[in-house]
């Protein structure tokens, strides 16, 4: 099955945020999405969750708004930038959150559902912290623990906003690690990401949003170069491969360039 | 301690404080002999006390106390606000403006429907307009905020349109729909509540799981299949039925619904929706317990018992504020 949108252009208040993006996701792959703050990669996640109701957006053949809500959540899982734990939940409990909508409504997780919260909770190095209140964690483990829980949710899709954020370089590559886990199962993993090297070194593919287009679709190493992170971020990066791994460092906002 | 224990003990002590409740009163029969005449009936003067007067109060203190205990607790999960409570964002208060302005504006003898519809529409449009207002841009000290100007606006158009009325006992008639109380109910007004809160909580019982998932906030409940404009509709009318139907028999009972769920939650898993049944009882308890209280420390001049829930949950109240600051401020 393929997740895929042709063509999508979405105005918020009056301003084109995305302007005719085409993109397709399959399974086994995973995808980074970058671009500077304010491309469009947020809005895009959200079209491609079905959040935005647009008609342009499809799964396998069918248009995403004429799902059913449940039977959508079963496909798609989401990641949400902001990082909302709103009680004192264990972690446990938190992740479980993850199985409600392969669960009829008032029946308790089933031991499928333990063992599926469980790997996903050993995937992101939180299995530790199970039985800890999620709001008394730190930053980094929270955010481990709420991509735990969407890793719960065990979609063919996964779409993550920046998880990665906040998180030190050890759980920085841990993470992508599990992304890279679940590709591997045969599901698709779409992250936005700002660390350029990290989604250098991790992604099967990267799709460069600019100004609500995309500005590049395709491997790291032949999409990724210098010309490309002026004229999209209006820098100048040293741009080099360690052990054949391409390695992109920004030094210096570029002449005439943004912002 | 298991959910089933929980809601066992808390069962029990809802059924101990209403015993209690039919037993206390001026008029002194032992507890064999109430418990007779209750269930015995006849013409004798216990029975008339026991099923017209005290039965009644029992059950309106164990329904109003329960819709409390469970708005409160649906309210924060729904809104991921500790501070959230009917009274203290200004439903309750609403709810008693709706209900005074049908009662004087003489639509109240149209029907006996009439009394809690004006309360509901008071409840209604307040949640909407808070909702409107803080839920978007969900900060706790908007919503508080908001809460805080509703009520003083709705308590002083009730006492002005109890003033304006021709009513004599215009100042003792302020204080029941302000501060709210359990005094001479009779089985009318339990008929006329009970529906109304029946399908309230039916609404509430059936948002627990959108209430589980809006602990990750709004964008992941949606992207776990939770259908928000129904949550919504669901929490805001069931708020409004239970706090509406509550108002209109018994008054604007304040800091039921904000004090259980606190002192509630650490007892359960806290996941919100599982905590909406046990807030409930816990309610019921509370009130009850404070009814009797009401009516046992100075029989003479019974106290409202929105004035004992207030002296309980106002300081509390003051200690959760500055709890919150440190975290959601």
């Amino acid at each position: 099955m393929r997740l895929s949108t042709t063509n999508l252009s979405v105005e918020l208040s009056g301003r084109e945020v995305l302007d005719g993006v085409s993109l397709e996701l399959g399974p086994g792959e995973v995808v980074g999405l970058l671009g500077p703050n304010g491309a469009g990669k947020s809005t895009l996640m959200r079209a491609l969750v079905g959040l935005l109701d647009t008609p342009d957006v499809l799964l396998g053949d069918r248009a995403l708004s004429t799902l059913a809500s449940s039977e959508r959540a079963r496909k798609i899982a989401f990641l949400p930038q902001e990082k909302t734990i709103g009680w004192a939940l264990a972690v446990r409990q938190l992740v479980m959150l993850g199985r409600i909508p392969w669960r009829a409504y008032g029946q308790k997780p089933s031991v499928a559902d333990e063992a599926i919260a469980a790997e996903a909770m050993r995937l992101l190095d939180v299995d530790g912290l199970a039985e800890r209140p999620a709001t008394q964690l730190s930053g980094g483990e929270q955010a481990r623990v709420l991509a735990a829980r969407a890793v719960a949710q065990d979609t063919p899709f996964l779409i993550a906003d920046e998880p990665a954020s906040g998180l030190d370089p050890a759980h920085q590559i841990s993470m992508m690690l599990a992304f890279r886990a679940v590709a591997a199962k045969g599901r698709c993993v779409l992250v936005s990401l700002h660390d350029l090297t990290l989604a250098a070194r991790w992604c099967d593919r990267v799709v460069v949003l600019d100004r609500g287009r995309v500005a590049a679709d395709g491997e790291p190493g032949t999409v990724l170069d210098a010309d490309l992170l002026r004229s999209v971020y209006g820098v100048t990066a040293h741009v080099a491969y360690e052990a054949g791994k391409l390695v992109l460092a920004p030094l210096t906002l570029s002449e005439g360039g943004r912002p | 301690m298991s959910r089933r224990s929980l809601i066992l003990a808390l069962s029990a002590c809802v059924g101990v404080f209403f015993l209690l409740s039919l037993l206390t009163g001026p008029a002194n029969y032992g507890p064999v002999d109430s418990l007779r005449a209750l269930v015995a009936g006849g013409d004798e003067a216990a029975a008339i006390i026991l099923r017209e007067i005290r039965l009644p109060r029992a059950l309106l203190g164990l329904m109003v106390g329960f819709s409390l205990g469970a708005s409160g607790a649906a309210l924060q999960g729904f809104l991921r606000n500790p501070l959230a409570e009917p009274g203290i964002i200004g439903v309750s208060a609403s709810a008693s403006l709706g209900a005074v302005t049908v009662f004087y504006s003489g639509l109240a003898g149209a029907s006996i429907l009439a009394l809690p519809a004006g309360a509901l529409v008071g409840a209604v449009a307040s949640v909407l307009l808070l909702l409107a207002i803080a839920a978007r841009h969900g900060s706790t000290l908007t919503l508080i905020l908001s809460g805080v100007a509703l009520t003083s606006l709705a308590g002083a158009l009730t006492s002005l349109a109890l003033n304006l009325s021709p009513n004599p006992f215009a100042s003792y008639e302020i204080i029941f729909w302000l501060l709210g109380s359990l005094k001479d109910r009779s089985m009318v007004h339990v008929v006329i509540a009970l529906p109304l809160m029946a399908a309230g909580a039916m609404l509430l019982f059936a948002s627990s799981r959108a209430l589980d998932a809006l602990t990750l906030g709004e964008e992941s409940a949606a992207s776990l299949g939770i259908d928000l404009r129904r949550a919504r509709l669901f929490v805001v009318g069931g708020v409004a039925l239970m706090v509406g139907a509550a108002t209109a028999v018994a008054g604007a009972i304040g800091f039921v619904g904000l004090v259980m769920p606190h002192l509630i939650r650490p007892l359960t898993d806290r996941m919100p929706g599982s905590l909406i049944l046990p807030a409930g009882l816990g309610g019921a308890a509370l009130l009850l317990a404070a009814d009797v209280a009401v009516r046992v420390a100075i029989p003479a001049r019974e106290l409202n018992v929105g004035v004992l829930t207030a002296l309980i949950g106002a300081p509390f109240f003051l200690w959760l504020v500055a709890r919150t600051r440190r975290e959601a401020f």
